[in-house]
């Protein structure tokens, strides 16, 4: 593999707050602080003028389906989908079919990895057997077989008792909890947000409250127990709060929220578009600011896709019968610098720091530095390219995104993954 | 005023004066229901299907009186013999039922929001027959339509919507026509029932039942919809009567010329004591046969028929 010499790109690394016009070198995989004269003779040079230079975005909530739901998308689709978004490594979840309950389903993930990724794919395992909340899966055997985290995404425990014991076992391996936080009694055949547009729609809503219940539920266990719990997709204004006063206490809570959560609300569902349904739902403007103030002062520590891949002739229902979620990876980044950046004043290097550093350190990945030594995993960008983003012309599978025809500015023009590059603007390598 | 919907689907996006012309079509067709040859042809030759997802007696009665009352071909399907019960989407039923050159289609379904989704699907008229707790838009126009026939314009009436609102379809569509034409429209039943979230539709919230229904001079009764509820909402069938139900001395503090309505079917002795449902100042039955005229109207407009050619000369 040729050297690799990206130049003249304003390189941002907030874990050496570097944030300057200058070159980026890469060798045997790894960045390096320079090339030799001759090296650099051989080695490949990308002119990256206007570009930023940035770690490898890091997404650790995604759906890629594989096993058993490939028809929406599988590893090999989702890790091109994540390539083409920038992001180099990505944590996907463990309710696929089977859900990855046992050390044997997460070899099977790890093999299809292997054969079919184009960037980093690292699996999760679930916290309870069949993800059905009644009994705790085998978490030691799940670590030993390479999970980064444990989490029943998308089916939250409900019994205290079991979160409780879980907090404990896992707490053992190091092992952090996520949880997708929903009171399952309050949301029986919820749809969307409660509130004033789900009365206006006729539609059964999901109220706020059912997410802060387990978010101070976790709160509580966290420090009870000591355990690490990371929050995914908050969506709710009460919970950023207590997730800010957890905080102060020193607590080991860490908390995600989406692209789509801050750029979106309820009332986007006036004309019942499935590709505005999702779980937790869009909430109210209130909401999406306190997510935003959440992201400023620190109480929400990233941003995660929550990338949900479903076939356009599942989302082609009505709306009471569509399944959850839309794609997040080809557009999470142009839609948070739009929405941080351009709207609500945020450097750009934060934003960046949200999207690698931070993810990285939640779990513990060795990612989202370019500090000399780190595996060469980068995302070079045009902060400021407007490009009609055609979801059906993606990378992923499937199309379900409501940013699908809309402009967006901010694109991907390379991503490199361990010193090769995987895409180059437009296609995959 | 020209008419140039293709379909009906919501009260919330008609304009005062399209609703007014629907009613006055409706009054058109109405004395059509008190000849004694009760057919028009103004539907001759075109196929309506009725496709009922939900079941509904009264609604899917009234569509099948009023298209055959045009002259139109009626069919009818309900959920048990579509093949939706053998998987096949909304969309692939109603496009088969189109391709089998039906002219319009009227549906009743459980999902809210289906008719819009149907109408972006197909090319033919879609008329929304109820959809969830959404709209139920005929029933909102014939309600308006009884309204207006004893109490003469609506501006500025009291109008109170009484019962199950949350999970009420007609409720909404009564709540979009009823403030666009200028009625005074006040929600009451449990808090659980009526959430506050309603006042954004322009409309007051009451708890109060003695104090919303004084001096009103319209009082229209939900039914409690024990199927689409959990558990929780109110503690019994009894309670609610006890608390809600509108009986003698209730009625009595209505306006003296107010009228009681109920789109059906009503559960006699839970919403409305059995007398006042057969009283004198009930219309209920009124609201039914009006309910055909207005969905010949329906029907005939989206269909393309012309306003003039069944309003009366002035």
């Amino acid at each position: 593999m040729p050297a690799l010499w990206i130049s003249q790109a304003r390189v941002i690394d907030p874990a050496a707050q570097r944030d300057a016009v200058g070159d980026v070198f890469i060798r045997d995989g790894q960045f390096v602080a320079s090339l030799s004269a001759a090296e650099k003779k051989r080695a490949k040079k990308i002119s990256a003028r206007g570009l930023v230079c940035c770690p490898g975005l890091v997404d650790i909530h995604v759906h890629f389906r594989e096993p058993g739901q490939t028809h929406k998308e599988n590893i090999g689709t989702g890790s091109r989908a994540a390539a083409a978004g920038g992001f180099t490594t990505v944590v996907c979840m463990p309710n696929t079919s089977p859900v990855a309950d046992s050390a044997g389903t997460i070899q099977f993930i790890k093999d299809a990895v292997q054969r079919d990724a184009v960037v980093r794919v690292l699996p999760t395992g679930c916290i309870t057997v069949g993800m059905k909340g009644q009994a705790l899966a085998p978490i030691g055997s799940l670590k030993r077989a390479g999970v980064v985290a444990i989490t029943d995404d998308g089916d939250c425990v409900q019994s205290n008792e079991l979160m409780r014991r879980a907090c404990e076992y896992a707490k053992m391996f190091d092992l952090p909890i996520m949880d997708h936080c929903q009171d399952a009694s309050m949301t029986q055949g919820a749809v969307m947000n409660e509130g004033i547009v789900s009365t206006r729609l006729g539609l059964r809503g999901w109220p706020n409250a059912a997410e802060d219940l387990i978010v101070a539920r976790n709160v509580i266990l966290s420090e009870y127990t000591g355990a690490h719990i990371h929050l995914q997709h908050i969506s709710s204004k009460f919970s950023v709060d207590v997730i800010r006063r957890a905080k102060q206490r020193g607590a080991r809570i860490t908390a995600e929220a989406t692209p789509h959560h801050l750029a979106l609300t309820d009332d986007r569902l006036a004309t019942y578009d499935t590709n505005f349904k999702m779980n937790p739902p869009l909430r109210t403007e209130a909401d999406r600011k306190a997510l935003i103030r959440g992201l400023r002062d620190g109480t929400l520590d990233i941003i995660a896709t929550d990338h949900a891949p479903h076939t356009d002739y599942e989302k082609d229902k009505e709306f009471d019968f569509a399944p959850n979620g839309i794609l997040g990876l080809e557009t999470a980044l142009a839609v948070s610098l739009d929405v941080l950046v351009a709207k609500n004043k945020f450097k750009l290097p934060h934003v960046v720091d949200l999207m690698t550093r931070q993810p990285a350190r939640v779990l513990g990945l060795p990612a989202g530095t370019l500090s000399p030594g780190a595996a060469a995993d980068v995302c070079l960008f045009d902060p400021a390219e407007k490009w009609r983003y055609n979801a059906k012309a993606g990378q992923s599978k499937s199309s379900n995104s409501p940013w699908h025809d809309t402009i967006l500015t901010g694109r991907v023009k390379t991503t490199i993954v361990g010193g090769r590059v995987v895409f180059d603007g437009g296609r995959i390598l | 005023m020209p008419w140039h919907r293709k379909h009906l689907l919501t009260l919330e996006d008609l304009s005062l004066s399209e609703i007014e012309l629907i009613h006055a079509a409706a009054a058109s067709f109405k004395k059509v229901l008190g000849r004694r040859v009760k057919r028009v042809p103004a539907l001759r030759g075109k196929t309506v299907v009725n496709l009922f997802l939900e079941p509904s007696t009264r609604t899917r009665i009234s569509f099948d009186m009023a298209a055959k009352l045009l002259s139109a071909e009626v069919i009818s399907f309900d959920a048990a013999s579509s093949s939706t019960t053998k998987g096949e989407t909304l969309r692939d039923t109603a496009q088969n039922i189109q391709a089998l050159h039906a002219d319009m289609i009227v549906l009743r379904h459980a999902c809210s929001g289906s008719p819009l989704y149907l109408s972006r699907v197909l090319d033919i008229p879609v008329i929304n027959a109820g959809d969830g707790a959404h709209e139920h838009p005929t029933q909102g126009l014939l309600d308006t339509f009884t309204m207006k026939e004893h109490l003469g314009s609506l501006k500025g009436r009291k109008v109170v919507i009484l019962g199950d609102i949350l999970f009420s379809r007609v409720a909404r569509s009564n709540i979009h026509a009823l403030t666009k034409m200028g009625a005074a429209v006040t929600l009451v039943g449990p808090s659980t029932l009526v959430p506050e979230w309603f006042t954004d539709l322009g409309v007051k919230v009451s708890h109060d039942l003695r104090g919303a229904l004084a001096d009103a001079e319209v009082v229209m009764l939900l039914r409690i919809q024990h199927e689409r509820q959990g558990a929780s909402h109110f503690p019994s069938l009894g309670e609610y009567t006890s608390m809600f139900g509108l009986n003698k001395t209730r009625a009595s503090w209505l306006n003296p010329r107010a009228i009681i309505m109920h789109p059906g079917p009503i559960n006699r002795g839970v919403e409305i004591d059995s007398e006042l449902a057969d009283g004198d100042r009930s219309v209920i039955l009124e609201q039914v046969t009006n309910g055909i005229a207005v969905r010949m109207a329906v029907l005939y407009l989206c269909a393309g028929g012309k306003p003039e050619n069944v309003m009366p000369v002035e």
